[in-house]
């Protein structure tokens, strides 16, 4: 074990990195497009990050503990379907959000529940869970989109309380309380002693497979969340919704300094993490570069991200 | 050496359940024909996961292989279609594949960094990249030479299946027979160890990258060479069938064991799954769901025998 005040040296090291990053980001997106230092593109970027944000915080939980959710991209999928397909078969369109929600934490519960009772690696658990779920969304709707919607529905996706975006709020409401979850909880605590040594944990007396069942249905109940937003943004559901989510999550989270292999990290880094993706994304349309130049820009922030960390964490060593 | 063999058994009754449902069900699925198949459509899924396999043997992991082959398929396509001989063509799809696993491995070992988030890097990187510099553009009407090395045969034989046969016992006799095949297993099992004994751990791990995307490469001029047309963004998900095969079929993920007989069974349950659906007349909506349930259904049920085994083996590592 490291001594405590060196560990929280190295610690806002990291964080310096990310805001420093963020910092330059801001400042050539400047460059890049007038329209970007605005309140009103401030809220676009916001607008933006939202569904990946509400995705990356269970994320940080699943990874502090040493795990991984794969699945997360495809359970969105699977909620917006839900929603969809329930509401045109005639349910309250507020009841079939909750059914969407409530099948992405059970869907969360099952990844939970195989990787602690089947002892099976969290990688491979929804690896697996990856393919079920997104092919449960293209089975159920054998392909086809679900659209229509009452006006009311869309205020989540698309509508404002005063200047700030609805699905903004629900997202603050969120890190605020996974800020107090993992920071001033016995709950929060346990996900760093799970991470950074399992066993001890368990010999400590940690409910380690309650908690960790706890975290992954977590995971599930904010990628069901985050499904329901993107069908009320984008005014429809389809299969394909939230492909490739897991990755931008899991970019936000490691970029935000959490360690992969757990017991590291946190929510505000995983914070800046996503904020700096959010904006370099929205800097580059504004700037009318196209989306697969965006991916290599995002690719490579995340390699120079981790490098940098890793280089200024270690100073003696190697 | 550790061999699972419990995997390897319980893919096999898994198979035969499977045929069992499909004999009742569809008995035309069991015909020469489809056979060959099935094999060619697992081929190049089976030489790229031999070297997903050297990788995770290491503790390590490449989830950048799909957009790899993507780029091996065009620079490969294009090349032949410049009129680029064959053995230049072969060499360049290579040569591609190798460099671009030599950046990640000297990534993950000179920087330190967990392999999944320098893979997870590089895939969007890649694939970016390659949708750039192609600007998305299909490519057409490739050379008859070209073609022929996917679609041709050898006494018989597609030569996929021929290729895949070669390269798996290659596979297996290098390692198990060579001081390098020994040092994946020995670095994947315990990486302090190995390097007290003397083998060059950094050196070890990164070279498997470069083997795994010499590999890809390789797998690309029978996956490539089979279509009319080469489209930029192909080889999507193509990582999860690779780490299906070689997981499915035994390899443990934390590192250190694994056979390339479990790698070839992986490698068959996952086209026989997709195929078997096909003749099951189940909409093809559902292949996916399906798919990754026959997936869990498999891990699970290896994970279930051998349970008493693994409550004793640390699960870590691969930090």
């Amino acid at each position: 074990m490291k001594a405590q005040p060196r560990l929280r040296l190295r610690l806002s090291v990291a964080e310096l990195v990310l805001v420093g990053a963020l910092a330059l980001a801001i400042l050539v997106m400047a460059q890049l497009s007038p329209q970007f230092l605005t309140v009103r593109n401030f809220f676009e970027v916001t607008r933006f990050v939202a569904e990946a944000g509400l995705i990356s915080l269970g994320m940080t939980a699943v990874i502090l503990t040493g795990g991984i959710d794969l699945s997360v991209g495809s359970i969105l999928g699977l909620s917006a379907i839900l929603t969809g397909a329930l509401f045109h078969a005639g349910w309250n369109v507020w009841l079939a959000a909750l059914a969407g929600i409530l099948a992405g934490t059970l869907a969360g519960a099952l990844n939970g529940l195989i990787i602690t009772r089947a002892g099976i690696p969290p990688l491979i658990v929804t690896l697996a869970t990856l393919a079920i779920y997104r092919g449960l969304a293209l089975g159920i709707s054998q392909g086809q989109a679900y659209r229509d919607y009452p006006e009311a529905f869309y205020t989540l996706g698309q509508g404002y309380l005063g200047p700030v975006p609805v699905q903004l709020i629900v997202f603050a409401l969120g890190s605020l309380v996974f800020v107090l979850l993992l920071g001033r909880t016995v709950f929060g605590r346990a996900l760093y002693a799970i991470g950074n040594n399992e066993t001890a944990a368990r010999f400590s007396g940690l409910p380690v497979d309650r908690v960790k069942l706890v975290i992954y249905s977590l995971s599930g109940l904010l990628s069901g969340l985050a499904g329901v937003i993107f069908v009320s943004r984008l005014s429809t559901a389809k299969a394909d919704a939230g492909l490739g989510y897991e990755l931008d999550a899991i970019t936000a989270v490691v970029l935000g300094g959490t360690a992969i292999s757990g017991g590291q990290g946190g929510i505000w880094g995983t914070l800046l993490g996503l904020f700096i993706v959010g904006i370099v994304r929205n800097g580059m349309t504004l700037a009318f570069i196209n989306a697969d130049v965006q991916l290599v820009f995002i690719g490579l922030i995340l390699i120079a991200a981790v490098t940098l960390n890793q280089v200024l964490r270690r100073p003696g060593r190697r | 050496m550790y061999v699972d063999r419990g995997r390897q058994i319980s893919i096999a009754v898994f198979l035969l359940a499977l045929a069992g449902v499909l004999l009742g069900a569809a008995p035309s699925f069991f015909s020469l024909g489809n056979f060959k198949d099935i094999l060619v459509n697992i081929s190049y899924v089976a030489i790229a996961a031999l070297g997903m396999m050297m990788v995770i043997l290491t503790g390590q992991i490449d989830i950048s292989v799909g957009a790899t082959l993507s780029i091996c398929s065009t620079l490969a396509a294009t090349a032949s279609k410049a009129g680029l001989p064959l053995w230049l063509v072969f060499a360049i799809s290579i040569g591609a594949g190798a460099g671009l696993g030599l950046l990640n491995g000297l990534l993950v070992t000179r920087f330190k960094i967990h392999s999944i988030i320098v893979t997870l890097g590089t895939l969007s990187v890649f694939r970016g990249a390659l949708i750039y510099f192609t600007k998305g553009a299909w490519i057409y009407q490739l050379p008859e030479d070209f073609r022929t090395v996917g679609l041709g045969t050898f006494l018989g034989i597609p030569n996929p299946i021929w290729a895949m046969a070669v390269v798996l016992l290659a596979g297996a006799w290098v390692l198990s027979a060579t001081p390098w095949g020994r040092a994946l297993y020995a670095v994947g099992s315990n990486p302090e160890a190995a390097r007290l004994s003397g083998i060059r751990v950094p050196f070890v791990q990164a070279s498997v990258f470069v083997a795994c995307g010499a590999l890809v490469g390789l797998a690309t001029m029978f996956y490539a060479t089979r279509f009319s047309t080469i489209q930029s963004n192909t080889g999507q998900g193509f990582e999860f069938l690779v780490i299906t095969a070689v997981v499915v079929g035994g390899t443990n993920i934390f590192g250190g064991s694994g056979t390339v007989l479990g790698v070839m069974l992986g490698a068959l349950l996952v086209g026989v799954t997709g195929t078997a659906l096909t003749f099951l007349k189940i909409s093809a909506y559902w292949e996916q769901a399906l798919q990754g349930l026959f997936i869990l259904l498999a891990v699970a049920f290896d994970a279930l025998r051998s349970r008493r085994r693994r409550f004793t083996r640390r699960a870590g590592g691969g930090g």
